[in-house]
């Protein structure tokens, strides 16, 4: 498969294995693990799969057009670099996969996990072979989401809220950043695709706006990579499950911020200011995560730390500018992923066995976990950089890069002391891990008694330090291809030759590694019995808290800022917001049209059609009419709408619109229903003594009436000037010529809704399917006000009419209330389905269709509503009202992936006209599918909100006996 | 003809625009209905009024253009339609809810202090 297909299957296998996790049972733990081990298996394979073609700066692409003229497109993109970080992505997927098949506990919803962790597989995967520099902000969005969401899986801790929000707001900030930088990049480049960017390096780093760029991508970048001073949210994050700690927080997304450094490398570095912003973030990180790490009291609080030094060390070297120094960086990515992710792991085991991750308890674990223990041991070991581990190599390349000259700036001369002071607080750290767990006295309040973990649990960091162990041993013979692809495809023929090999003789590097051991070990000596009863975290830095100071800052720009920003910029008052609204669309009308009043033809008065003109008469009369009256005669203003409604229908049939006029039509009696339902909620106003108007109101009243004459005035004057104009040609033309011999059909409008222009019709039942079920939300907590408990004031009358009469329970009238039309609209219901039923089938050719079919069927629901009562109807109703909507979603969005099936655009359709015996012949196109689709979400969407609105009457009365029940108690 | 339709727009124009002014809540629901006319009214009209030429084609195969008015703006309008029946349920059951919840029907849910 050269032709890159194998990319999309390495990136769609994650997110389609995150929908069946999702789609399992809570609780199903090995047939989760299965799924994401089979999904995370699959992907190294396929990873391993592509190697030959990526090996010696090779590059497979895949590149699906999506919007070709903006540059936008899906394009995915394998080189060596790529190639070597899907490797980590899907090899310590796997394996955390596994551990966490037995870290979770049964009563964690573990499909929520699993999903979310194949989805940020996904992420990630997407992030590292996107060759397009939007997906990549995409994708790189996604992987904020994604770890959000996981670092908050226990969302019932507060400290795992809190970290998850912090991790968001720091990432998705830097990540925004990215964003706009990655489109300038684009802009300058003049390409969004990668190795158009690539190739661009010169031209960027000569542009005014390249300082701007830099500070941007830099933003998003060491946000991600948590250097300072945005390292905080890293530790916070530690509230995450452990499985997830190793994966997101030390092997792959925090890599996604140096992975980005060193994907750009190219293109933005080399200048002054990359070295200076990069060189300090990198360097302050790495001397201070080392130097918190020392003084942290949990396991996981001091990888954290160490992670945020490790990565600082990966910057530094990418700040230096030197191919060497990068060949270094990206050496140091792929150790730090195997012996960290080891490391995170083993402090799990250690949680999960022990009950407690504070190294004040832990001690002398050595006797109950000998195997754990030894492991834990050589990954630290690694993790300090000692001789004959991986650490230790990428270590030695980073003194030696340390102690060359790159600039002249007193950065690059302090570079190889904060290396060797570094070097000294990782040993100090990691030989703290060590002893203060597994040595001394057995321990004494431990929650749980200790033992080694099941042997599944362990062999993921067993794994991983044989890898530890063998390229420390043998680089050359293990990491090194696969390190020299991924660097080629990096620096390309800038790639300089580099010694992998464990001896370099006695040499300056040497020398400072063995002094960093011999200090650390010094360093931890002495400050040993300190720490061991200490308080959590550095000294001199416990009053500085990051999290505190960013809390601070969160609060007040969210909460004072805004407040501040309300009173001066705006208000709350919805009527200055739309009298706004109003005036300035009024103003831009009045400005867009001011240059063309030469072209206004006279008015011309003999074309008045009196019929049309008297309809009109009516129509304009109920509308001024249903304004003065909707404050305080709310029935007879809605009766006025409809009567403006049903000279709109009118006009629609005398002017062409035959569709218009059904839809109008049964949309205006729907409408009309669903206000009268809601009218009874609203407070009353009768009997209210008529106000008196003060000046102050008087003005209002004139202002508003001057705005909405002035806008009618406009709109009107428009209208009429546009529609004496010639009409320029339109796509209607093609439309019309297309309709049949496309389109299969002859009702042109009903052609271009289900089948032109099907797309757009998908998303607006999309929209009403929302609508509907906004308002099944909304009113499931309904409260009416007191004033509306009682019953209406009409029942009431009835009920005192039977109570007086001694021949009549109460009850009688309100039951025999409407008897004869009652008794006529529950017959009308299968004339009305009949109805409905030739609507949809007749749309194609004639007007009708799939909505007017499903509103029809819908009116037939509302009338029994009319002639039973909502009790009566909920009893009998059949249709499940939210089913028939996803059904009716999936249907018609179903219809257009058909087409793509058959390797047709979405949407296509496909006609035929059958015969149906007794029927006659019938269109049966593809698109009918679709507008069945239409119909059922209709259908469901309105009889949804009906339900929802009339049933509140229903549940007032329970309320309301409820009440008086405790009353009379 | 022409005339009497941009009359109209401009007469439900004005009445809507004054209702959603005003500060109770039915008045806004009025208010958008109106408007919402005179809106699909408008666009209609961007396609030229014709009597007796609905695109709804007689041979399907050999089209006359000069019989039958644009349908395109109809296709906007049919949209527009169901829009704003979806709107308008939308404001009418936010009109019930904050009744409910505030006890008052006005558009800030609470009555100004006057």
């Amino acid at each position: 498969m050269r032709d890159g297909s194998l990319l999309l299957v390495l990136i769609l296998l994650p997110f389609v294995g995150a929908v069946l996790a999702a789609l399992l049972r809570p609780n199903a733990r090995n047939t989760e693990a299965w799924l994401a081990g089979s999904v995370a298996g699959g992907g190294l394979l396929v990873t391993l799969f592509a190697y030959p073609q990526v090996s010696d700066g090779g590059v497979i692409r895949y590149v699906i057009p999506w919007i070709p003229s903006l540059g936008l497109s899906v394009t995915l993109r394998m080189d060596g670099f790529a190639w070597m970080f899907s490797l980590l992505i899907t090899g310590i997927g796997l394996l955390v996969v596994l551990y966490a098949r037995y870290y979770m506990s049964p009563q964690d919803p573990v499909a929520r996990f699993y999903a979310l962790l194949l989805t940020f597989m996904g992420a990630m995967l997407g992030v590292v072979l996107s060759g397009n520099l939007i997906l990549l902000a995409v994708f790189w969005e996604l992987t904020s989401i994604v770890s959000f969401l996981l670092i908050g899986y226990w969302h019932q801790n507060e400290s795992a809220r809190a970290g998850a929000r912090m991790a968001l707001t720091i990432t998705g900030a830097g990540g925004l950043f990215l964003f706009l930088g990655l489109i300038l990049l684009g802009r300058i480049a003049g390409t969004y695709d990668l190795d158009g960017v690539l190739k661009a390096g010169d031209v960027i780093r000569a542009h005014p706006l390249y300082s701007t760029v830099l500070v941007l991508v830099l933003a998003g970048a060491l946000t991600k990579s948590a250097q300072f001073p945005f390292h905080f949210w890293l530790p916070n994050a530690m509230a995450a499950p452990t499985p997830v700690s190793a994966y997101l927080h030390s092997a792959t997304m925090v890599k996604a911020g140096v992975f980005l450094l060193a994907r750009f490398w190219p293109v933005l570095s080399g200048t002054p200011e990359w070295f200076t912003i990069v060189g300090i973030a990198g360097l302050s990180t790495l001397l201070l995560g080392a130097y918190f790490a020392i003084f942290q009291q949990d396991i996981k609080g001091l990888l954290a730390y160490s992670t945020i030094s490790h990565l600082g060390l990966i910057t530094a070297l990418l700040s230096f500018g030197s191919p060497l120094a990068a060949v270094a960086a990206i050496f140091h990515m792929a150790n730090h992923a195997t012996f960290k992710a080891s490391l995170f792991m083993a402090a799990g085991i250690i949680d999960h066995e022990t009950g407690t991750r504070d190294m004040r308890k832990l001690s002398g674990l050595f006797r109950f976990m000998p195997y754990t223990a030894t492991l834990a041991m050589v990954a630290s070991a690694a993790m300090a950089g000692v001789p004959l581990l991986n650490g230790f190599l990428s270590k030695e390349m980073f003194f030696s890069e340390a102690l060359e000259e790159h600039h002249e700036t007193i950065l690059d001369t302090i570079a190889p002391y904060v290396a060797v002071a570094a070097g000294a607080f990782a040993v100090a750290y990691s030989a703290r891990f060590i002893y203060s767990v597994f040595f001394g006295p057995k321990p004494t309040d431990l929650p749980h008694m200790p033992h080694e973990p099941p042997r599944w649990m362990r062999f993921p960091v067993e794994l991983l330090v044989v890898i530890c162990v063998l390229v420390g041993v043998v680089p050359n013979l293990t990491i090194g291809p696969f390190l020299r692809s991924a660097v080629i495809s990096v620096l390309g023929p800038d790639t300089p030759a580099y010694s992998l090999s464990v001896w370099h003789g006695v040499n300056l590097p040497l020398i400072m590694s063995i002094a960093s051991i011999l200090g650390g070990l010094a360093l931890y000596w002495f400050l040993r019995r300190e720490l061991k009863i200490d308080a959590d975290g550095a000294p001199g830095m416990r009053g500085i808290d990051g999290q505190r100071v960013f809390e601070r800052i969160l609060v007040a720009v969210s909460w004072r800022g805004a407040r501040i920003a309300e009173s001066w910029l705006t208000t709350t008052r919805l009527q200055p917001q739309l009298r706004l609204v109003v005036a300035l669309a009024v103003l831009a009308g009045a400005w867009a049209m001011a240059g063309s009043w030469h072209l206004v033809p006279p008015v011309n008065l003999h074309g008045l059609d009196p019929v049309l003109g008297a309809l009109w008469a009516v129509g304009m009369v109920c509308s001024v009419a249903a304004a003065w009256s909707a404050r305080d005669h709310r029935l007879s203003a809605l009766i006025l709408v409809g009567g403006t409604g049903l000279v709109t229908c009118m006009s629609f049939i005398w002017l062409s619109a035959p569709d218009l006029a059904v839809t109008q039509l049964l949309v205006e009696i729907v409408t009309t229903a669903l206000i009268l339902l809601g009218l009874r909620w609203l407070p009353k106003r009768e009997g209210l003594p008529p106000r008196k108007l003060d000046l102050m109101a008087r003005y209002r009243r004139g202002r508003d009436l001057l705005i909405a004459v002035l806008a009618g005035t406009g709109l009107a004057g428009l209208a009429y000037f546009a529609m004496l104009m010639p009409r320029p040609p339109s796509v209607g033309d093609y439309y019309l010529e297309h309709a049949y011999v496309d389109g299969g059909g002859t009702n042109v409008v009903n052609v271009i809704l289900v089948d032109f222009r099907g797309f757009d019709t998908a998303f607006e039942i999309v929209v009403l399917a929302i609508v509907a079920l906004s308002v099944f939300a909304l009113l499931r907590r309904f409260r009416p006000a007191e004033d509306n408990l009682d019953r209406p004031f009409q029942q009431q009358e009835q009920d005192a009419n039977d109570e007086v009469r001694r021949d009549r329970e109460v009850g009688d009238t309100l039951k025999d209330y409407m008897l004869v039309p009652s008794v006529i609209m529950r017959w009308m219901f299968p004339a009305i389905s009949l109805f409905a039923a030739y609507l949809f089938l007749r749309g194609h050719d004639l007007p009708g269709g799939g909505f007017a079919a499903g509103v029809t069927l819908a009116i037939g629901f509302l009338l029994q509503y009319l002639a039973g009562g909502a009790r009566w109807v909920e009893e009998r109703l059949r249709i499940l009202p939210v089913r028939w909507i996803a059904v009716g979603l999936l249907f018609s969005i179903g219809t257009g992936l058909g087409a793509i099936l058959f390797g047709y655009p979405y949407l296509t359709s496909w006609f035929q006209y059958v015969e149906i015996p007794f029927i006659g012949k019938m269109p049966a196109a593809s698109v009918l599918v679709f507008d069945l689709g239409i119909f059922w979400l209709v259908v469901g969407a309105i009889v949804l909100v009906l339900v929802a609105i009339a049933h509140q009457s229903l549940r007032t009365r329970t309320r309301r006996s409820a009440a008086e029940r405790q009353e009379a108690a | 003809m022409e005339l009497v339709i941009a009359l109209a727009i401009g007469v439900l124009t004005a009445s809507g625009v004054w209702l959603i002014l005003r500060p109770r809540t039915y008045q806004l629901v009025i208010g958008l209905a109106l408007l919402s006319y005179a809106v699909n009214l408008f666009i209609f009209s961007m396609g030229r009024l014709r009597v007796n030429a609905p695109p709804i084609l007689a041979d399907g195969k050999h089209v006359d253009l000069s019989a039958y008015v644009d349908p395109v703006p109809q296709a906007l309008v049919l949209t527009a339609i169901v829009i704003s029946f979806a709107t308008t349920a939308l404001f009418l059951v936010i009109l019930i809810v904050s009744r409910g919840l505030t006890g008052t029907d006005h558009v800030d849910g609470r009555e100004p202090d006057r």
